[in-house]
């Protein structure tokens, strides 16, 4: 597996035109299986999730998951597609270990939603309108372990296991049209199309959409030709990319690499290959010719699939707004930073405070909270932040009590303590344990007086404008009140006495 | 009291509503039957008596005890095995699955112990349902009552033997293509292949799953149809099955009336390549019908001239992929090659020798009728003459209430005579093809003997899609006619079986 000669990018871009099509399997999270009453579950023990339909026993017969179908038909609608009248199945033959019946239930000529398009932002903010061509319905396999061997593949391996708790689970499959011009931020496009899958269909909540986890996967379709050639390259389909970062990584490696192979008169070999990571590379895995003979047929154990037009209307609105519609309009409303809004986008926090926005607090207290404190206590305890035990409305309480001067920073940060801890709402806390900050003007002109000593030369400097002398007399207060006193008040008592 | 055995299932219903015998008298003395003659006509592959006493006892000790029961409870049965039972092996005639004793019961077998109904026991039947004679049984044939030296007809020719020869009253079969009226044909038996969903297939292990379907098998109407009325009905593991009731079986075959009905006869299905002892006994019945106020009209359907060639495409291309599940990996025989076994040497020797001639012909067959070079004018032209065909029924149905046709053009041939000769064999369907692929209901009635060799004949009826009750109310009726023409019924003709 030798690192195979590389263009370099600026060169392979001048010389070729790079295609790109994606093809992205989301892995549904409905309860059961696609065609059983299987739990479909991550991480239990290994065939436990099992049942004579979906390890292919003889005799079983598969009956569709109709939330499968809903979902289904939620993506396509998302993706603005058309939804097919009447959808069958069909079997796409393989032998293969980790495929219990030998063939693969699938969508072939039929698929459930078609002709769709979906705009998508590339960092340099560039937009570009991809479009679908398919969403289909199919069924995972299951999972194989190779042992023995130094690869983990199948070659070499002594033996290998086989889990079927993932057969059977429900996929649908987006493909792409061919995407032309993209140029240079072909790599970054296809990373941002996937990240916008994955964000619809979270937004749908029709997939876990954890990449780590498999639950989105994406195959990335590379072609070159020369500009102006109107036939279209020999692509490759590079595999197992399971992060947004290898998407665009494995994209440009495979530009740099076919774009080598041609200019030296070479031809590209029409294969699968293996995205490695680790290196940085793609490998040649099988070859993958148009002439793979899966023997697809229409699946006479299912009756077609026909929703009703009523069906998909209701479920048309059923569709949440469109993320990157979102993500705009709630740029626009809260007014961050480009920094800031990136920031709390790629922390997942828009849920977070757009909820606590909702709840009455300003967006610039609500991004300080959910991204500061709160993410440092989810992320110590290795937690999402949603999964904290606070929710967005005692988070604008908690605001709401620093904006009335009930409480200061500080005490907020403790307050918060005590919220997480289950001990009530940020005001209960408040008031039962009396953490409220000593407003009272009388106690504080008197701590203001005894930081001061009498120091004259303190006041004359604040006098004059020089701001700095205050702080150490206001911190000076601040700690013999324990925390407990206002700090702006403190200021402006200060300064009126300087005044004086 | 006379022998059990000889009476028919509706009498031992009754003698058993009314306490007259008890199940466990009824069963052993079945058992008993096919420890005398079962050896002779090896009708099963596999018998249970015990837990069948068992599952009789308990019948027993609730009637006694003056529990509500089902209608046909403690009458014991046989079924085909290539239905699933947890209690007992189910090998569907194939060393592929020797001693397979499934995780799951078949819906039909459920039904059947929901019943109350003991099991007897598995019948043969050839290899996963290929042929017309068990001679494809990997664990030797079955022998026709009539003649020992005769085939019992295929595939069901277990069920039918079993019956004809009084080790049960009756059986559950299988017909994808005839293979539970031919036999029925053969051995002087009724046996109706319901319409297509009719009855659930879960559990059944597929040959084709457009074309199977679970039926009953008796020595008479009205048996058939009390068994109907146990085993039909809406699946949710099959999502073929039919969700609407097509009403009572029993009620139609106590009508005895034919009067005002139109018969189709079926230009095509008559006449040359008809033994002259079948068609006159076919003649004859038409002459009856007529008599009994029922008007006799003929009708063509030129489009069953392509039948068998449509069904020899259509029926080896699902069970090419059937029986792709058959890979030693999860069930079944498995067999470890000589040298270095990679999972592709073990499937290949696993198949090579679990699976005999007939199904390696049709899984070569149907592999290349699905093969995309080949797939236009093997698989799909057979789809086509399946809608023609469906079309000439739908004409048909027009002018007529029920068609009628010998069930098959000859009486039961000699084993081995036609075994080197697939397509001879194949031929015997050509009666019985036309209605699997058009998913309507068709039943063989016992239509006396043949004038040159004394061997049972049969006459096939046919009814539109869901109106399975007017084979039940024609079927009946002129299974009267014939006791009043030859004075006894037609089982009754058949020669005592050696008794050892």
């Amino acid at each position: 597996m030798a690192k195979e000669e590389l263009m370099n990018y600026e060169q392979a871009l001048a010389q070729f035109e790079v295609v790109i099509g994606l093809e992205v399997h989301v892995e549904l999270n409905t309860n059961t299986k696609m065609f059983c009453g299987c739990k479909n579950e991550f991480g239990n023990e290994p065939n436990t999730n099992v049942c004579p339909i979906c390890i292919g026993l003889p005799g079983s017969l598969p009956a569709v998951n109709k939330r499968a179908i809903e979902s289904s038909i939620r993506i396509g609608l998302a993706l603005g597609c058309e939804i097919a009248p009447t959808g069958r199945f069909s079997r796409k033959q393989y032998f293969y270990p980790d495929l219990a019946k030998n063939f693969q239930t699938s969508q072939y000529d039929e698929p459930i939603a078609f002709e769709g398009a979906l705009e998508v932002e590339v960092p340099s903010g560039n937009k570009f309108n991809v479009l679908i061509e398919r969403a289909h319905m199919e069924e995972d396999a299951g999972k194989l372990t190779h042992v023995g061997g130094s690869t983990g593949r199948i070659q070499g391996a002594e033996y290998s296991l086989v889990d079927y708790n993932r057969a059977g689970v429900p996929l649908v499959e987006i493909v792409t049209k061919p995407v032309f011009g993209a140029g240079a931020e072909a790599p970054e496009l296809a990373a941002a199309y996937v990240r916008s899958i994955r964000d619809i269909v979270r937004a749908l909540d029709v997939s876990d959409a954890r990449m780590e986890r498999g639950n989105v996967r994406c195959d990335a379709n590379v072609s070159l030709r020369l500009h102006g050639a109107e036939k279209l390259g020999t692509r490759t389909e590079t595999k197992n990319v399971n992060s947004l970062r290898s998407i665009e990584r494995a994209v440009r490696y495979e530009i740099q690499r076919q774009a080598a192979i041609l200019a030296k008169g070479g031809s590209i070999l029409q294969e699968t290959r293996h995205w490695h990571e680790d290196r940085g590379i793609t490998s040649s895995g099988r070859p993958k010719s148009d002439a793979d003979d899966y023997r697809y047929f229409p699946e006479p154990d299912l009756v077609p699939v026909q929703p009703s037009r009523e069906w998909i209307e209701e479920l048309r609105a059923t569709l949440p707004e469109n993320p990157a519609e979102r993500r705009k309009r709630l740029a626009a409303d809260w007014g961050f930073s480009e920094l800031e809004f990136r920031d709390v986008v790629n922390a997942g926090l828009l849920d977070q405070i757009e909820e606590t926005v909702a709840a009455g607090a300003k967006p610039q207290a609500a991004r300080k909270w959910w991204g500061g404190e709160l993410s440092r206590i989810a992320n110590d305890e290795s937690k999402d932040v949603a999964e904290l035990a606070i929710t967005p409305a005692q988070v604008a309480e908690l605001a709401g009590l620093i904006d009335a001067g009930k409480i200061n920073d500080r005490l907020a940060r403790e307050v918060l303590g005590f919220v997480l801890a289950g001990e009530g709402s940020p005001a209960e806390i408040v008031a039962a344990r009396g953490l409220e900050v000593v407003s009272d003007d009388g106690a504080l002109i008197a701590a203001i007086d005894a930081a001061l000593a009498g120091q004259q030369d303190v006041l004359d400097a604040i006098r004059e404008g020089r701001m700095q002398a205050a702080g150490a007399v206001i911190g000076a207060v601040m700690k013999a009140m324990k925390g407990s006193a206002d700090a702006a008040r403190v200021r402006e008592l200060l300064i009126a006495k300087a005044n004086a | 009291m006379t022998d059990l055995t000889r009476k028919s299932a509706s009498e031992l219903v009754d003698l058993l509503a009314s306490k007259q015998v008890s199940s466990v008298e009824v069963t052993q003395a079945h058992i008993d039957r096919t420890n005398a003659v079962g050896g002779a006509v090896h009708s099963y592959l596999h018998v249970s008596p015990e837990s069948a006493l068992a599952t009789a006892a308990e019948i027993d000790r609730k009637r006694a005890a003056g529990e509500a029961l089902h209608p046909l409870a403690g009458l014991p049965i046989a079924v085909k095995d290539n239905l699933t039972t947890t209690d007992a092996p189910t090998t569907s005639g194939s060393k592929i699955l020797e001693g397979w004793i499934p995780q799951y019961d078949a819906t039909v077998v459920a039904k059947l112990r929901a019943a109350g109904m003991p099991i007897l026991g598995k019948t043969n039947l050839d290899e996963f349902a290929m042929g017309s004679s068990t001679e494809f049984s990997a664990f030797g044939p079955s022998r026709n009552p009539w003649d020992l030296d005769r085939i019992p007809g295929g595939s069901g020719g277990g069920s039918s033997s079993v019956v004809a020869s009084f080790q049960a009253p009756i059986a559950i079969g299988s017909d994808t293509g005839g293979s539970i009226r031919f036999p029925a044909a053969v051995t002087g038996t009724v046996g109706t292949k319901p319409t297509y969903g009719a009855v659930s297939r879960y559990g059944l292990i597929a040959l084709a799953s457009s074309l199977d379907q679970i039926g009953p098998v008796s020595r008479n109407v009205l048996d058939a149809a009390l068994l109907q009325d146990v085993i039909a009905g809406y699946d949710k593991h099959d999502s073929t099955s039919l969700p609407e009731s097509l009403g009572s079986m029993v009620e139609a075959a106590k009508k005895l009336d034919v009067k005002g009905m139109r018969i189709g006869v079926i230009k095509e299905l008559t006449g040359a390549g008809f033994q002259p002892g079948v068609q006159a006994r076919f003649n004859e019945s038409l002459a009856l019908l007529q008599a009994a106020g029922a008007e006799i009209v003929e009708v063509s359907c030129p489009s069953f001239e392509y039948a068998i060639a449509a069904y020899y495409l259509i029926l080896p291309a699902e069970a090419s992929s059937n029986l792709a599940k058959f890979d030693s990996v999860r069930f079944g025989l498995r067999v470890t090659p000589e040298g270095n076994p990679t999972i592709e040497r073990v499937m290949a020797a696993t198949r090579e020798a679990g699976f005999g001639p007939e199904v390696k012909r049709r899984i070569i067959l149907g592999t290349y009728a699905l093969s995309s070079g080949a797939y236009d004018n093997y698989y799909g032209a057979a789809q086509k003459v399946r809608t023609l065909i469906q079309r000439d029924f739908d004409a048909a149905f027009a002018k007529a209430d029920v068609l009628v046709s010998p069930t098959a053009p000859t009486t039961a041939f000699k084993l081995g005579e036609k075994l080197e000769d697939p397509l001879a064999m194949y031929l015997n369907d050509i009666a019985t093809i036309p209605a699997n692929l058009a998913g309507i209901p068709g039943m063989s009635i016992p239509n006396g003997l043949a004038e040159e060799d004394g061997l049972p004949v049969g006459i096939q009826l046919l009814a539109p899609a869901r109106e399975d009750a007017r084979l039940y109310q024609v079927g009946a009726a002129l299974e009267k006619m014939h006791e009043e023409v030859w004075g006894k019924r037609m089982i009754d003709f058949a020669p005592e079986l050696e008794v050892k």
